[in-house]
């Protein structure tokens, strides 16, 4: 299991575990975290599952692919560390992960 | 229900089991305005889902039929392979009347106009245009009859929907109307009964082309005055759009005038026809009005007020076992997608407070995901926030009447009459 710390853009924290193998999207979408609406079901299609990546995390969780670039294109408030959170998948490695949620999902 | 209309879904199940697969033809504009498709969707998915129509089932020729919700995604989200030029319609297009936009236009050039036009639909521009959206839903609910039958697609849906136009353009109010009249003229087929001689294709242009004058006008006011949030002035003032010839600038508008305007409307109507149809969701939406947004998504999947997307292959490519070949027509079909009981559990049902009402077909997926989706979902949601506290009940009298397009699911007509106000 990975502790996963959720932050809403007004502040709320979810601490969650989430098990290897899941996206960082079905983490939050499994234990209802609002913020997230993943519209595509985790396809890299919608951008409706845009996180920040904490700035310490960033390395760790590697780097957008092509078509995250593409769909990220299009959110809103897209930053350095902007991430299509069914884009990143969860490994012990990233036990403690914690990422932000923006304003809204577009 | 004793109105005939499940002796013709029966009948139509009937026959679509019965015909050989190649006579199954989706572009049979009958096909849509009886509503009767469903059965051939059914059997399609499961016994060809990646289907090809030979050239006699349409005037512009042989396409393919995609039917399964992976394969509809695979597709849309593989815009290298799938382009979404010349068409994003089964038709192709005129070569003396090309009207260049951006739904149908491949990256770099869809990227840059999209982004010119997405920040109106922005969740922080939406919140700011709230009230005023709420204030004229209001005052429409507010003029309706009660107790005797009218309208509901005219007095309701078109009107709402043609206010929330003027406003994004900031139209003059009272020459509102026109948008309408554009927007159906832009979309309408022979059998739409909208045109006076038979030389449609002339009327059609000759009233687009007094579109683009009209726009024409607005654009000369806007592009001399400072930038201003209305689409018309980012259109004037934005990089990638301000040099647009004609016909660019009126297929623009025209993406906006029907995306905004077609879809959210049928949408409307199909709110009240669902419930309808299925009051114990009324009920349950009435005791627990929280629901609105899921039943605001489950209502857009039930409805697909866009029943396919063209796509044109760009190279030879493998799906389900078929070979599409470079240059053919592929339809996705987002209405099949949306009943596909493999992606969705018991599609057919309306079912308000289902687990994922977000994960829908009928926005599409990938770089041409519907722009406007928030603004859509934003007027049905303020919709009914108004309508429940209002009108306990909102009955369908008469209708509601289809219209005979292979795209456009919606409805021409459908007499209702709200029996009290609360
Ligand atoms: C329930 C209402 C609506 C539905 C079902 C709908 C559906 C769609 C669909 C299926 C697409 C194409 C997606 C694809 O090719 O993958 C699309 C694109 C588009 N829609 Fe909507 N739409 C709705 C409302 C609106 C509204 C209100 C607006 C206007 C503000 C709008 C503007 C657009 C535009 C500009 C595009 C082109 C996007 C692109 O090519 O990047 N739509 N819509
Ligand atoms: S869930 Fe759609 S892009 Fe991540």
């Amino acid at each position: 299991m990975a502790k996963i710390t959720y932050v809403e853009h007004n502040g709320t924290k979810h601490v969650v575990d989430v098990k290897p193998g899941l996206s960082v999207m079905e983490g939050a979408v499994k234990n209802n975290i609002p913020g997230i609406d993943a519209d595509c079901g985790g396809a890299c299609a919608c951008a409706t599952c845009h996180v920040y990546v904490d700035e310490a995390w960033r390395d760790k969780t590697g780097e957008r692919s092509t078509m995250e670039v593409s769909m990220l294109d299009f959110a809103e408030g897209v930053k350095p560390n902007s991430r299509l959170a069914c884009q990143i998948k969860v490994s012990d490695a990233l036990d403690g992960l914690i990422v932000q949620m923006p304003e809204s999902q577009h | 229900m004793s109105d005939g209309s499940i002796d013709l879904k029966a009948e139509a199940r009937a026959k679509a089991y019965a015909m050989p697969l190649e006579d199954i033809n989706l572009a049979d504009t009958e096909m849509w305005r009886t509503d009767t498709a469903w059965p051939y969707f059914e059997r399609l998915r499961s016994e060809d889902p990646v289907h090809l129509h030979p050239a006699h089932h349409h005037p512009d020729g042989a396409f393919w039929s995609i039917t399964r919700y992976t394969d509809i995604m695979a597709v849309d989200t593989n815009h290298e392979v799938f382009s979404s030029e010349p068409s994003i319609t089964i038709f192709d297009p005129k070569e003396d009347f090309k009207l260049p936009m951006f739904i149908a236009m491949d990256p770099p050039k869809h990227d840059v106009q999209r982004k010119i036009v997405s920040p109106i639909v922005s969740p922080a521009n939406l919140h700011l245009m709230e009230p005023l959206i709420r204030s004229r839903i209001q005052s429409t609910l507010d003029s309706l009859p009660i107790g005797e039958p009218f309208d509901w697609v005219d007095k309701v849906s078109i009107e709402l929907t043609t206010q929330m136009l003027a406003t994004l353009f900031d139209f003059p109010w009272e020459d509102r109307r026109k948008l309408t009249r554009w927007s159906d003229i832009a979309t309408a087929g022979p059998e739409s009964g909208l045109f006076v001689t038979d030389d449609h294709e002339t009327e059609r242009r000759m009233e687009l082309f007094a579109c683009v004058d009209y726009f024409t006008r607005l654009w000369n006011e806007r592009v001399n005055a400072p930038p201003k949030g209305d689409l018309i002035s980012m259109l004037a003032h934005g990089e990638a759009t301000r040099n647009m010839d004609r016909m660019e600038y009126l297929g623009n508008l025209l993406l906006l005038i029907v995306g905004g305007n077609d879809t959210t409307r049928n949408t409307m109507t199909g709110s009240i026809l669902a419930m309808n149809e299925n009051p114990d969701q009324l009920r349950k939406l009435q005791a627990n009005p929280d629901l609105i947004p899921s039943m605001v998504s489950e209502t857009i999947r039930w409805q697909t007020p866009l029943s396919n997307m063209r796509r044109t292959a760009t190279r030879d490519f493998e799906l389900g076992g078929k070979l599409i070949k470079k240059g053919d027509k592929v339809l996705i079909w987002y209405a099949s997608g949306n009943r596909d009981e493999t992606a969705i559990e018991n599609p057919n049902a309306y079912i308000i407070d289902r687990e994922r009402p977000r994960n829908h077909l009928s926005f599409g997926f990938g770089i041409h995901r519907c722009v406007g989706n928030r603004l859509a979902e934003l007027q049905l949601k303020i919709l009914w926030e108004e309508i429940l506290p209002r009108f306990p009940e909102i009955r369908i009298v008469e209708g509601p009447h289809r219209v005979a397009s292979v795209l456009i699911r919606g409805y021409s007509s459908m007499q209702v009459v709200i029996p009290v106000r609360t």
